[in-house]
């Protein structure tokens, strides 16, 4: 491995490395054999092209590795690679991100399995390194499938399955995979890496079949359409993300199969809901509080669950829905805000309430709380004071819809 | 409800942009002055244009807010009560690059309406391009040269104003001549308008298009897929490359045909199309590398043959042609179809000669376009002079 601190454990052929969530995805990105990837650097992405620049220096990884002028270009780069039939990687964070939207707006629309990393960032102003949601979040109606992890293990392994469901020609659609800035990007932890074998096995060669841009298939891309054609355009690109749920399914399966790791839900991880009365949720890396603060409130006798959102996008609504619909209320802890939208709760929180709202059965109240933005630390007392809420709210007494929690005041 | 008025402007998109614009608002505006309320707009698919390409502009007009949303409703009219032509050549048919398929000038008139049409053509002639409909229609000529009047220049050559005094004249429910020179003052300054106005309502005369009169050529066109049965990624196959052109008199093969869309013709976006001598031609291949649109076929002998599925009328091949009239430019208006002329001429060398030599006698200026500052001001006189006597 290329690391400083390697712990080599003979697991059959699997080893086990000490290494950030950033590293993982650098690891992912060798074990898959991406053909080309662009950088250019930005905090807490940057930790990612570092890693990557390492592999390739070290004659462990071979691909093209280019370092653009911009995030446009870094993501033009790539989009115009994967049309010719390549293998890719980039990413970014925070304004980076939004440097490039341009590119990334044009990128589901023609079809490019893109996979990218976003190390979540807060968005200027002000400056700040630390995560919030709001990058990755901006790509959300655009058809990119977009999924949180919360540690490096799952970030390496959800890169491998990102790949082989994109790159699936019932979907060709581009994949963000986001990391929580500094939680995630910069900690290490004891992660599994999987044999080389076992990858190829897992993950098909990138076949860009009838759209590769290449002189033997003569094909034009992307023409002016304007009103005669734009409709159909879009409505195939909602074909293709209506059917990521199932192909995402057969992806998990193989994984196991292959792997022996299982995620259960690709969806959606459910902690402590057998018997909970109410439900805590959210993405990312503020699960290791909320499941900590579970573990304790759980001695004091309160029956709290937890249910982390992996996909976003697309959004498993009516499973969702189905599961949360046991539960006496939901409290929605959102580490981004939507400015002016229904009841000023968090991202995360609107869909939730939107899920449940068209769904059949009970419809359990849903509480929006705001909390860790830029990077402030989830706490457990600040998990047990939403659970407060929450279970004040499962008791008939009138809540608020969207708190700030964590904050000076 | 009130009664609804609806009035299409068709023209040359860039070259007669601003015509275009100034008749639609002219004829809001006229009719505000009788109580009307309206709106004026161009399609707007039609924008950004391309030089030649058929565009439209309206005028929705009514009695009242209300009638005027039910016809605001529909964004781009059904039907008109009077559809105008400010280039004769656009009687062949409108292609606009945001759809397919050609629709007849006269489509959206309704049975009685008025086709106003700008030539020094003859009612026989326009209906020779304009294809048949099944209701009778009303077809007045105002007697004209294509006027320009693009982005950055206006050719004051008075169309805009004969238009709305011959409306004044053909659809009087809509506005009276009064209004129109009202409007004009207002709107132009300029009391010789109002004249002009005055002159084309007085003497704009109507000739009645039977059923089933005009060109009978049915109109190219072809249905849009569905959205499942379209290429995804938005990726469209190349046109292939194409082959070797026959010979109708040797049935030899030879030279280079590319193919085309076969779905976007170019057949009405010319205003002028090149005629070429080919008893003349060296074979210098200028025309033929020159052509923005790779319009020339390379015919077994290495001559070049202008292909008028693809030949804009740019007119680039006159000017680079290094031989005396061997390519000459003249008006669409000329032509009855769209045939090869190298095959015309292999079926008959002597024939083809006088044709051509017929079709290259007048050597016409440039319909659109100018090529030295201070052109147009000195054209203007001569159509002026043609309105007046109009």
């Amino acid at each position: 491995m290329a690391t400083a601190t390697v712990v080599e454990e003979q697991r059959g052929i699997e080893k086990t490395a000490l290494i950030t969530g950033s590293e993982a995805i650098a690891v992912a990105c060798k074990l898959a054999d991406v053909d080309v990837i662009t950088a250019y650097p930005i905090r807490p992405y940057d930790t990612v092209m570092q890693y990557v620049a390492r592999l390739v220096s070290n004659g462990e990884m071979d691909c093209e590795y280019i370092v653009a002028e911009g995030e446009h270009s870094q993501f033009e780069i790539v989009k115009h690679a994967c049309a010719c039939g390549a293998r890719v990687f980039c990413g970014s964070s925070g304004v980076g991100w939004m440097y490039a939207m341009e590119a990334l707006t044009v990128t589901p629309a023609l079809r490019v399995p893109l996979v990218c990393m976003v190390g979540n960032r807060a968005l200027d102003d002000p400056g700040a390194f630390g995560v919030e949601h709001n990058d990755a979040l901006t790509v959300r109606d655009l058809g990119w499938q977009l999924v949180w992890v919360d540690s490096a293990q799952e970030a390496l392994d959800t890169a491998l399955i990102a790949y082989r469901v994109s790159e699936d020609r019932r979907i060709f659609l581009p994949c963000a995979i986001s990391c929580d800035g500094a939680f995630l990007t910069h900690s290490q932890a004891l992660v599994k890496i999987p044999s080389q074998e076992k990858v190829n096995e897992f993950l098909p060669r990138y076949n860009r079949a009838d759209l590769l841009l290449h002189p033997d298939n003569p094909i034009t891309v992307a023409p002016q359409g304007n009103e005669d054609w734009v409709m159909e355009i879009r409505r195939q690109n909602y074909a293709a993300m209506e059917r990521v749920s199932d192909v995402m399914r057969e992806a998990y399966a193989d994984f196991e199969r292959i792997f022996g790791r299982s995620y259960g839900n690709p969806f959606f991880e459910e902690y402590q809901t057998d018997d909970a009365d109410v439900v805590l949720m959210g993405m990312g890396t503020l699960s290791t509080p909320v499941k900590v603060a579970i573990r304790q409130m759980r001695k004091q006798g309160k029956k709290v669950g937890f249910v982390r959102m992996r996909w976003f996008r697309p959004f498993a609504a009516e499973e969702l829905a189905r599961s949360l619909k046991r539960f006496k209320a939901v409290g929605v802890i959102d580490r981004d805000y939507s400015f002016g939208s229904p009841y000023m709760s968090g991202v995360l929180t609107n869909e939730v309430r939107t899920a449940l709202y068209s769904a059949p059965g009970p419809k359990p109240p849903v509480l929006g709380f705001i909390a860790g933005l830029g990077g402030r630390e989830v706490t457990v007392p600040n998990v047990e004071q939403v659970a407060d809420c929450v279970y004040q709210a499962a008791e008939g007494k009138p809540q608020p819809l969207t708190r700030w929690i964590g904050l000076r005041e | 409800m009130g009664r609804l008025f609806a009035i299409e402007v068709i023209y040359r998109g860039i070259f007669q942009k601003t015509l275009g614009t100034r008749i639609t608002r002219g004829i809001v505006l006229a009719a505000h002055h009788e109580g009307k309320v309206g709106i004026s707009f161009g399609r707007y698919g039609d924008s950004p244009e391309r030089n030649g390409i058929p565009a439209k502009s309206f005028a929705i007009v009514a009695d009242d807010q209300q009638t005027l949303e039910e016809g605001m409703a529909k964004y781009e009219p059904k039907e008109v009560d009077i559809t105008i032509a400010v280039d004769d050549t656009l009687c062949k048919g409108v292609e606009s690059w945001a759809w397919y398929g050609l629709q007849p000038v006269n489509k959206l008139l309704k049975p009685g309406g008025a086709l106003i049409v700008t030539s020094l053509e003859p009612p026989e002639s326009i209906l020779e391009m304009a294809h048949r409909k099944e209701a009778p229609y009303q077809l007045a000529i105002l007697k004209g040269k294509a006027s320009f009047s693009g982005l950055w220049v206006y050719k004051d050559d008075h169309t805009d104003v004969r238009i709305l005094g011959a409306i004044a004249k053909l659809l009087p429910d809509l506005f009276s001549l009064k209004s129109v020179q009202k409007t004009i003052i207002e709107e132009w300054k300029d009391p010789i308008k109002a004249e002009s106005a005055a002159r084309s309502y007085e003497r704009v005369t109507t000739t009645t298009v039977k059923p089933n009169q005009g060109n009978a050529e049915v109109p190219y066109k072809f249905d849009l897929p569905k959205w499942h049965e379209m290429g995804e990624g938005i990726a469209i196959p190349c046109i292939p490359e194409g082959g070797a052109v026959q010979d109708p008199a040797s049935l030899a093969s030879g030279g280079f045909r590319p193919d085309r869309n076969p779905t976007f013709k170019k057949y009405t976006t010319r205003t002028m199309r090149p005629v070429v001598n080919f008893d003349t031609c060296i074979k210098c291949t200028l025309c033929w590398l020159h052509c923005p649109d790779s319009c020339f076929d390379v015919t077994p002998e290495g001559l070049y043959d202008a292909n008028m599925v693809a030949c804009c009328g740019c007119g680039v091949c006159e000017a680079v042609c290094p031989v005396k009239d061997c390519v000459t430019m003249v008006n669409e208006a000329e032509f009855a179809n769209n045939a090869s002329q190298w095959e015309d001429w292999r079926k008959d060398k002597d024939g083809y000669k006088v044709w051509l030599e017929d079709k290259i006698k007048t050597r016409e200026v440039r319909s659109h376009g100018f090529r030295y500052r201070g052109q147009y001001e000195e054209q203007v006189p001569e159509m002026l002079e043609i309105a007046k006597q109009g």
